[in-house]
């Protein structure tokens, strides 16, 4: 504990930048999976490919994949590009499968009665399709946060900072506190990014809520609302 | 005024689920299509808005060809009520009542207010505007449906099956309503059902469908009883059976009314101003 508060001002230092190097993968694979799940879900003969595709880039090794990176794209070894670019990757690769299933899973039934009032595709995607996909999509982005979150850890590896500086370099010193401040720095902040995605959702998808309640109790909800 | 002109409708993976169809469907009045399952009623009615075009023929809506009309502006100036109502989960029953006008660019609060009143046209309470359809009983949903595809005052009004997924009670209070609704309103209806009962009841033209979108008789409820066309049409409408046959036995002093199954159909009661039972 004197450690911790001796170098708190570090800890913290390092926080921040873990929680910089998680949020864009979060958000860019969230981003570039959801329209490749829509792909994969609407045309039947892409979705084997996508979705195998998806799911051998999750199979390489985390470690080479960031190694080899900076010979990919050109990259100083020491960038943060090199993280981010691989953790988007496997972002992707987690979250392409629940995009699909997430469009899959929006009722044929709505999708055909909103094209018959006259939905266009376009906007029948962003006001009927995404928004129903909502709760599956964000189960899946809970997922990748908290997966990417600890991948980051990863990066000290490769010479990056954030929380998993504190694992190599206590591993180095022998130091049991180091590694374990590391470890729940980290599960704090995968918590932390948890919690807000909860919120988050329940923000833009206030309906969900009381869909699955009403699915729940659907005898004693659908007694009251009989007097119709 | 709605005509089909020859249509056919041959799916890609080859049936012909409607072959060679014609009909005038004639303006602010209802006609029902009723057929089993595989005579094509509902491909029939989606080709009016473009969710299935045929492969050949014409459709026609006050001599303009439905074809050469763009599908979703199309769609949003004719109402458009199916089965389990289709509504969007995710939208308050007041939101969804104003989906159409929303989408043709209304000011979001005129929108709901005229969705206001149009809740109390079908008969329901304001009180549920804010809840989401899942809150609500098959019923009330299904008057929300009704209520959605009014919404745009469109003159033509597509029904799919609207009431078949509700119970027996449910159902009839919704016939009434809606009778009661096109009475006041008056729109081109085209109402698509299995249920001869309900086309009877409903429809001024009643369609009956056999196989393939063929007609098997076109008439009033009163012609197709009185004069059915065929033995299809005999057997369709139950006649055959002896369920429209009815005849009057006495019970202790009472006339009651039973068909020619035996079933018990009513009582026999006699207007009001005849004194004397001559039936």
């Amino acid at each position: 504990m004197t450690w911790v508060l001796a170098n708190l001002e570090q800890i913290w230092e390092l926080t921040v930048a873990h929680i910089l190097l998680s949020i864009a993968p979060i958000l860019l694979g969230f981003v570039l999976a959801v329209p490749i799940g829509w792909f994969a879900h609407r045309f039947r003969v892409s979705r084997g490919v996508v979705l195998t595709v998806c799911g051998l880039l999750y199979t390489i090794p985390s470690l080479a994949l960031i190694v080899a990176m900076p010979t990919i794209l050109g990259t100083k070894i020491l960038d943060p590009l090199n993280l981010i670019v691989t953790l988007t990757l496997y972002a992707i690769a987690l979250m392409v499968r629940t995009a699909t299933d997430a469009f899959d899973a929006v009722s044929k039934d709505v999708i055909q009665s909103s094209t018959a009032v006259g939905f266009g595709a376009w906007r029948r995607f962003w006001q009927v399709e995404l928004p129903l996909a909502g709760p599956v999509l964000l189960a899946g982005l809970r997922v990748v946060s908290t997966s990417t979150v600890s991948l980051v850890t990863l990066g000290a590896l490769v010479g990056m900072s954030g929380l998993g500086y504190l694992f190599t370099n206590g591993y180095q010193r022998n130091f049991p506190t180091e590694i374990l401040t590391g470890i729940v720095g980290t599960v704090l902040i995968a918590v932390v990014f948890d919690v807000l995605l909860v919120l988050i959702g329940r923000m833009l998808l206030p309906w969900a809520r009381v869909d699955e309640a009403a699915r729940r109790g659907a005898g004693s909800a659908r007694v009251k609302a009989v007097a119709a | 005024m709605i005509t089909f002109d020859g249509v056919s409708k041959r799916f890609p993976d080859g049936t012909l689920a409607v072959d060679n169809f014609s009909i005038t469907i004639p303006s602010r009045t209802t006609t029902v299509f009723v057929g089993s399952s595989g005579s094509g009623k509902t491909t029939l009615l989606r080709m009016i808005n473009r969710m299935v075009d045929p492969t050949g023929g014409a459709i026609r809506i006050d001599d303009e060809d439905v074809s050469t009309l763009e599908p979703v502006a199309l769609r949003r100036r004719v109402g458009y009520v199916m089965q389990n109502s289709g509504l969007l989960p995710h939208r308050t029953v007041v939101d969804n009542v104003a989906t159409v006008p929303l989408l043709t660019g209304v000011p979001k609060r005129e929108a709901r207010e005229a969705a206001l009143q149009l809740m109390d046209t079908v008969g329901l309470d304001r009180a549920l505007a804010e809840r989401y359809p899942s809150q609500l009983s098959g019923g009330q949903q299904q008057r929300v449906g009704v209520a959605r595809g009014l919404a745009n005052d469109p003159n033509i009004l597509l029904m799919d099956e609207p009431f078949g997924a509700v119970d027996p009670l449910v159902r009839s209070e919704l016939q009434q309503e809606l009778l009661r609704i096109q009475k006041e309103l008056a729109k081109t209806i085209v109402f698509v059902t299995h249920d001869i009962d309900e086309a009877f009841l409903l429809g001024d033209q009643v369609v009956i469908l056999s196989t393939g979108g063929r007609i098997a008789q076109v008439g009033t409820p009163e012609e197709i009883l009185a004069h059915p066309a065929d033995e299809f049409v005999d057997n369709f409408i139950g006649a055959e059976r002896g369920r429209r046959a009815l005849s009057i036995k006495n019970v202790h002093g009472k006339d009651v009314v039973v068909d020619g199954t035996g079933r018990l159909a009513g009582i026999l009661r006699v207007p009001s101003g005849e004194s004397s039972r001559t039936v």
